[in-house]
């Protein structure tokens, strides 16, 4: 056989396609991350808007805005697309970017099963947002309004907008999904001769441990919510105590979906940070084992802890003590990976670019997330902390400062890679900066407003926690506002400025360093051979 | 997870398919099957005729795509590599369905095991009950459900498990078969499971017909009867693909496709063929029997 | 209890300061300033525990606020050592170490291992266990039952041993919610009818609903607990000081989720035996007025009364609804139809069966087991001339009796 006959054409020979059907048909890796990334970014947006309205809805004691109704849409629609249109899809962007060229593969392993995960995130994203710009202009009973976890009964009395999520969150699984088969596949099949598994970048550890618990838990969630539909619809009891069934069934099933979750948005992040650590601190990684094991250590007892999101809801003690002792292990592989991120700094070079700066951050702040989340563990304690904001505080320390700012490291980091050009190190520095204050500025009143006595969800308060969630809300507005010197400063980079090299980092080590910036649309078609 | 590199032979190249336009498609598709289905579940809106739109358009891609692929193979444009792709891919895929099917096995574990004997047994913890007169047994459509009579294990279902595991044999011979160049073996040993198969499902679709007329068993039957639509439901759903998936199969040895060598499609869908048969056989014992 | 400690504490100061012979009038500055302090101290932590638990549970989180902050200083002192000594800027050599082998490695791995250990499943992990116990322990020497039903959007207070029971609805002004009237002190966290528990007594609380799932949450009492419908949970309380205690619904159950406040009085025990008997009274009187005939005057007051702290948050003031999630009943076909079959029946979906039955898988509930006789008699009545509707007829309290 040769190569011309079962290579057809020869990619040099393949014909350019400009525009939108460029975007609508490519099977090209680098162009479908960038369509994730850019969704990612807008999305980003679009959730953020939603919560700052409801922020302003918090500035005052009284009801201003709106009422309870579209509050309880907003939050509920903020998390979801936050969380599987902001998030999920930015760490999908930076698998399909970056993993081919970090491992010496010509393409993803399935180019167009790739395409189509990413087009089936526009047709979800739609869903998911339709019946609440409907009911904007006074059209239907809006979107779902139990909040992002569709908590049985509640959604089997909600309307039409509770469909909408549901069908929604099947499309979202499935492109999850096969975002996931094909990074497995990838990273099984197409290393680079001699890059064995222990050579492999750690960026593509975290993500296929990510890719399995995908597979793991999302078909469970789909399940979960397949169930809800047809108690909806279809006359089933599973979460109705009439029929025999139990309302905290539906707990159990989303929680085992929505606790490996939560790692399944930092894991690619955790992967990204001793990338960006070595890089600044002009040193190896430290403990590149250590890594490995904590994070398979990680996925592995993240499928077993998910009933600490509802000790209240009554459970055997025995149930009880469990499940807050294997929750609190998850800190132990992650105190290894802490060790590890500042065991690479240790005795380095470092300088302060911006994405080291938002890695250090990102230390910090998830520091912070997981140690709350330590004692949010202790069932006795989490009594007076579950379902008030110390809660909401937890988890935007993890998702904002981990989630957000993680891929935002990632972005500074590979930016210059991807377009070839450097972005701006002042705005860049500002947009740090301003991000860590107003961040801090927003989320440490909640802890404050948790302790006191805050319920989550409420759309109006007592009078007592006035004066935090007014600092909160102006906290959220220059934080919202920062992200637009984000979006700007990739834009002036996307346009042009100072030519990036292929290594942009003077002591970046990898693969992906060794291309051009930006790698050529076609890029290892000879595979590198790993010594 | 092996430690060999990914690929063996440095300098080969890997099958990059030209720009496609299927997947876009197949995405538009079911987003009209899925916002046809909300309106039909709602009564709003031409939601019957949204659905079949988006199923036309599903079809059209699967027939276009699965073709693409097809003509792909038969020009050799796949070789060991491209084909230990798809093999993990397969396996992966398979994974996530089983992980689908273990969702509603939680649920009838969970019912059996904690609520309905938590229903039942309020008086004795609690020392008061919001169902006094129930007794949390298994089966039961809970407190407050119809009246039905759960579905015996050994009429229908038993004979179902022998059909199954049979076809699980059937097609076992025919990749012997194949991986020995008889083709008329092939042949007949995936006409012998397409046909178990559609008899499977005949018997099934009477079963429901009975469960439905005659025990008083629905969807609405409480517990019982939701995770028995539920699972005999979502498993009758996917023997009907591996049917027609077997169809293909069958259509494509027919018309001399595949060889010893290779013929990933083929194995492809005979793992998926026994994945069905294992989720029954796990269904046999704890819906139908214990 | 906590203010009070305070103020013993200071005055053991002062007797400390005495001994030192420090000028009074730095004494008296000092105590104007401390107890602000100390007021001040509780917004930023859980508000004064008056039970048992609440104290165990502010007593954890001390501790455990303390071990974190001790981690996450020394982990980031380290890091920040680090950054300030090992910076390019100041000409620091980077070493090229990738990590210990052998021995030494599995060394470093196991220190922060085994410390974690020790913290997770010893200092936190031990207290941690005797206080779950100690919640969940309801029932030894339980000295009475309190059941609490949670309802879109009230709580129904139950005490089965008395017999007594009664719904406990928001009381601040829609007013001062759309801000049109200055906001009182307790602003949403105000009801009509508090709960009242005695001082000193284990009391042990039932949960469940009707509908949704609901959290009962006082945060004085460190009890939070969700009400699930179709069954039963349980909790305790000891409260140990009378007092008004505040709290809220805590688990998001729909429009109205902010608008469920918890309040209970706390009160010695024969002031609320003394409450008890009043109750009591209050219901067989009610109960009695099942058995008369009432006039459609009378019905209709009853019935504005209980339609608006029942039925209004719903299906609006005006009887408009919020349609499509919340029908109106102004011209509902349902209200405007028959009462009653020609054998004095109820008929399927007519308006007496739905306020009785409620209608499954919606937010309309059976209102039966909550509402009296004379309430469901007259608040149908009042339905049915209100609003525009002007059906004329009217059902008694009797009749009402005769269907459940
Ligand atoms: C990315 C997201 C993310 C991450 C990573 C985490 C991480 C953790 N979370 Fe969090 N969590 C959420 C997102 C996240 N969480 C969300 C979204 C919710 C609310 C959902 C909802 O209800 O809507 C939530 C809620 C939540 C609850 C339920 C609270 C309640 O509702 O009552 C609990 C309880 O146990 C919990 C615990 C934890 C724990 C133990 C971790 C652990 O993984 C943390 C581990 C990390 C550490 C322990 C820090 C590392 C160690 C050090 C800093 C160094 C120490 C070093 C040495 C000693 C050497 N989380
Ligand atoms: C990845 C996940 C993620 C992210 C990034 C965020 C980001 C933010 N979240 Fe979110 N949030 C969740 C996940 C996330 N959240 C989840 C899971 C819940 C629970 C929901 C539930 O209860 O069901 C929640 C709930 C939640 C609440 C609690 C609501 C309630 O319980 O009543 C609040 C309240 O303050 C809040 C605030 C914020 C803010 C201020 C940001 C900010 O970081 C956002 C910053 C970004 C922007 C603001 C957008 C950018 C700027 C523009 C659009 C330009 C225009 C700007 C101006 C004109 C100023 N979030
Ligand atoms: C928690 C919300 C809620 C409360 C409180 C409530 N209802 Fe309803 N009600 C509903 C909903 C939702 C429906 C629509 C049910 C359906 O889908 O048919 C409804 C329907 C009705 C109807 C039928 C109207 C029609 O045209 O369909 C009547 C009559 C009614 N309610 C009376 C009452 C009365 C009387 C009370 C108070 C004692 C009350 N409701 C309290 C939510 C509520
Ligand atoms: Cu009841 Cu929230
Ligand atoms: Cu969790």
């Amino acid at each position: 056989m040769s190569i011309a006959t079962t290579h057809p054409g020869g990619h040099a020979a393949e014909p350019y396609q400009g525009g939108l059907r460029r975007w609508l048909t490519t099977t090209n890796h680098k162009d479908i991350g960038t369509m994730y990334m850019m969704f990612s970014l807008i999305m980003f947006f679009v959730g953020g808007l939603m919560i700052l309205a409801v922020r302003a809805e918090l500035f005052q004691p009284g009801l201003q805005l709106m009422k309870p109704e579209f509050f309880n849409q907003l939050i509920g629609i903020h998390a979801l697309v936050m969380i599987f249109a902001a998030l999920m899809p930015a760490a999908t962007g930076f698998a399909n970017w970056m993993i081919p060229l970090m491992i010496g593969a010509p393409d993803m392993a399935l180019p167009r099963l790739n395409n189509w995960g990413f087009w089936l995130l526009p047709p979800a994203a739609i869903l998911l947002t339709l019946p609440f710009t409907l009911a904007l202009f006074g059209i239907g009973d809006g979107a779902l309004a139990t909040g992002w976890t569709f908590y049985a009964p509640l959604s089997v009395q909600g309307g039409m907008g509770v469909d909408f999520a549901i069908l929604a969150v099947h499309i979202l699984g499935i492109s999850s999904i096969m975002g996931s088969i094909n990074i497995i596949v990838t990273i099984f099949n197409m290393r680079a001769p001699g890059m064995t598994m222990m050579k492999l970048p750690l960026f593509a550890w975290g993500w296929l441990i990510t890719a399995f618990l995908l597979i793991a838990t999302l078909p469970v969630l789909a399940g979960a919510v397949t169930m809800l539909l047809t108690d909806r619809h279809f006359g089933t009891h599973f979460f109705d105590a009439a029929g025999g069934g139990d309302p905290i069934l539906f707990q159990h099933l989303f929680w085992f979906f929505g606790h490996p979750e939560v790692y399944i948005l930092l894991l690619p992040v955790w992967g990204l940070m001793p990338h960006v650590l070595a890089t600044f601190s002009r040193k190896p990684t430290y403990g590149y084992k250590a890594q490995v094991y904590s994070f398979i250590a990680i996925g592995l007892l993240s499928v077993v802890v998910w009933a600490h999101h509802f000790f209240t809801a009554g459970m055997p003690v025995p149930a009880l003590i469990y499940f807050m002792f294997s929750t609190m292990a998850i800190s132990l592989p992650l105190a290894v990976l802490f060790f590890c991120w500042i065991a690479t700094m240790w005795k380095g070079a470092m300088s302060f670019e911006t994405p080291m700066l938002f890695a250090i951050g990102f230390i910090v702040l998830f520091g912070i997330a997981g140690l709350t989340g330590l004692i949010l563990a202790d069932v006795a304690a989490d009594a007076q902390y579950h379902h008030s904001y110390f809660v909401v505080a937890h988890f935007h320390y993890a998702l904002f400062a981990g989630g957000i700012m993680g891929v935002m490291t990632g972005v500074y980091y590979w930016l210059p890679k991807w377009t070839g050009h450097m972005y701006c190190e002042k705005l860049g520095k500002l947009h740090f900066w301003l991000t860590v204050f107003s961040f801090n500025l927003t989320f440490i009143p909640q802890f404050f407003l948790g302790l006191a006595g805050m319920p989550r969800r409420i759309p109006d308060y007592a009078l007592q926690f006035a004066e935090f969630n007014a600092i909160s809300t102006v906290g959220a507005f220059i934080l919202g506002l920062s992200q637009l010197i984000f979006a700007w400063n990739i834009w002036i980079t996307v346009r042009g400025g100072k030519k990036a090299e292929g290594r942009v980092w003077e002591s970046a080590e990898g693969l992906e360093w060794e291309l051009s910036s930006p790698p050529p649309h076609h890029s290892w078609e000879t595979q590198p051979v790993i010594k | 997870m092996s430690s060999s590199p990914g690929h063996a032979v440095p300098g080969e190249h890997y099958f990059v398919p030209q720009p496609s336009l299927y997947p876009v498609i197949l995405s538009a598709g079911m987003f009209l099957l899925a916002f046809g289905f909300i309106q039909v579940i709602n009564n709003f809106g031409p939601g019957k005729w949204v659905m079949l739109g988006g199923t036309a358009v599903i079809l059209y891609v699967l027939f276009g795509w699965f073709g693409r692929v097809i003509s792909e193979s038969q020009s050799g444009a796949y070789r060991d590599w491209e084909d230990r792709s798809f093999r993990y891919g397969m396996i992966w895929f398979i994974a996530t369905e089983v992980m689908f099917f273990a969702a509603f096995f939680g649920a009838l574990f969970y019912v059996r095991v904690i609520s309905v004997p938590t229903l039942g047994d309020m008086m004795a913890t609690h020392g008061t009950s919001l169902w006094p007169e129930f007794a949390g047994t298994w089966p039961t459509s809970g407190p407050k459900g119809p009246a039905f009579t759960p579905m015996g294990a050994w009429g229908i279902p038993a004979l179902n498990t022998a059909l199954l595991l049979s076809s699980g044999a059937t097609v076992t011979w025919a990749h012997w078969s194949l991986l020995r160049n008889r083709r008329r073996q092939l042949a007949l040993g995936l006409l012998a499971t397409v046909v178990l198969g559609s008899v499977f499902l005949g018997f099934q679709a009477y079963e429901y017909h009975h469960a439905y007329n005659e025990l008083g068993l629905t969807m609405g039957a409480g517990a019982y009867g939701a995770t028995f639509f539920m699972l005999t439901g979502f498993h009758g759903f996917h023997v009907t693909l591996g049917t027609i998936m077997l169809i293909v199969i069958l259509l494509r040895c027919l018309s001399g496709h595949f060889s010893a060598e290779r013929h990933f499609a083929f194995e492809a869908v005979a793992w998926y063929w026994h994945f069905v048969d294992v989720v029954w056989l796990v269904l046999f014992v704890f819906v139908y029997w214990v | 209890m906590a203010c009070r400690m305070q103020i013993s504490r200071h005055s053991r100061w002062r007797r400390a300061f005495d001994g030192f012979g420090l000028p009074p009038r730095f004494l008296t500055l000092a105590l104007l300033g401390l107890p602000g302090l100390a007021s001040a101290a509780y917004n930023f932590n859980f508000p004064e525990p008056v039970t048992p638990i609440a104290r165990e549970t502010l007593h954890i989180h001390n501790e455990f606020m303390l071990i974190i902050t001790i981690l996450f200083v020394v982990v980031f002192a380290i890091m920040i050592y680090s950054m300030i000594k090992h910076r390019k800027s100041v000409g620091h050599q980077p070493a090229r170490f990738s990590g210990p082998k052998g021995a030494t490695q599995w060394f470093w791995a196991l220190i922060p291992f085994a410390i974690l250990l020790f913290i997770d499943f010893v200092l936190m992990g031990i207290p941690a266990v005797k206080a779950i116990i100690n919640m969940e322990d309801t029932q030894t020497r339980a000295d009475m039952v309190l059941k609490v039903t949670g309802m879109q959007w009230k709580w129904q207070y139950e005490y089965p041993e008395a017999g007594v029971k009664f719904i406990s609805t928001l009381s601040t002004p829609r007013d001062q919610i759309s801000n049109a009237e200055a906001k009182g002190e307790h602003y949403l966290l105000e009801v009509d009818k508090p709960v009242v528990l005695p001082v000193g007594k284990k009391v042990r609380i039932l949960l469940t609903s009707t509908d949704v799932i609901h959290t009962w949450w006082v945060p004085q009492f460190g009890v939070k607990r969700d009400a699930i419908p179709g069954f039963l949970r349980e909790t305790w309380v000891l409260i140990e000081k009378p007092g008004t205690y505040r709290g809220q619904c805590a688990e998001l159950c729909g429009k109205d989720h902010g608008f469920m406040p918890v309040v209970v009085h706390a009160v010695p025990e024969p002031e609320y035996l003394a409450w008890l008997e009043a109750q009591k009274a209050e219901a067989t009187a009610a109960a009695g007025g099942a058995d008369r005939a009432w006039s459609s005057e009378e019905l209709m007051t009853e019935g504005k009364a209980v339609y608006e702290k029942v039925c209004a948050a719903c299906h609006q003031p005006d009887g408009k609804g919020l349609p499509p999630a919340f029908p109106g009943l102004a011209g509902s076909k349902i209200v405007n139809g028959p009462l009653l079959d020609m054998n004095g029946k109820v008929i399927k979906d007519s308006h007496v069966d739905r306020v009785m039955h409620g209608k499954a898988g919606t937010a309309m509930q059976a209102f039966s087991a909550s509402l009296s006789d004379v309430e469901l008699a007259a608040v149908i009545t009042y339905e049915r001339n209100s609003f525009g509707n002007s059906k004329g007829d009217m059902i008694q309290p009797a009749q009402i009796k005769a269907l459940r």
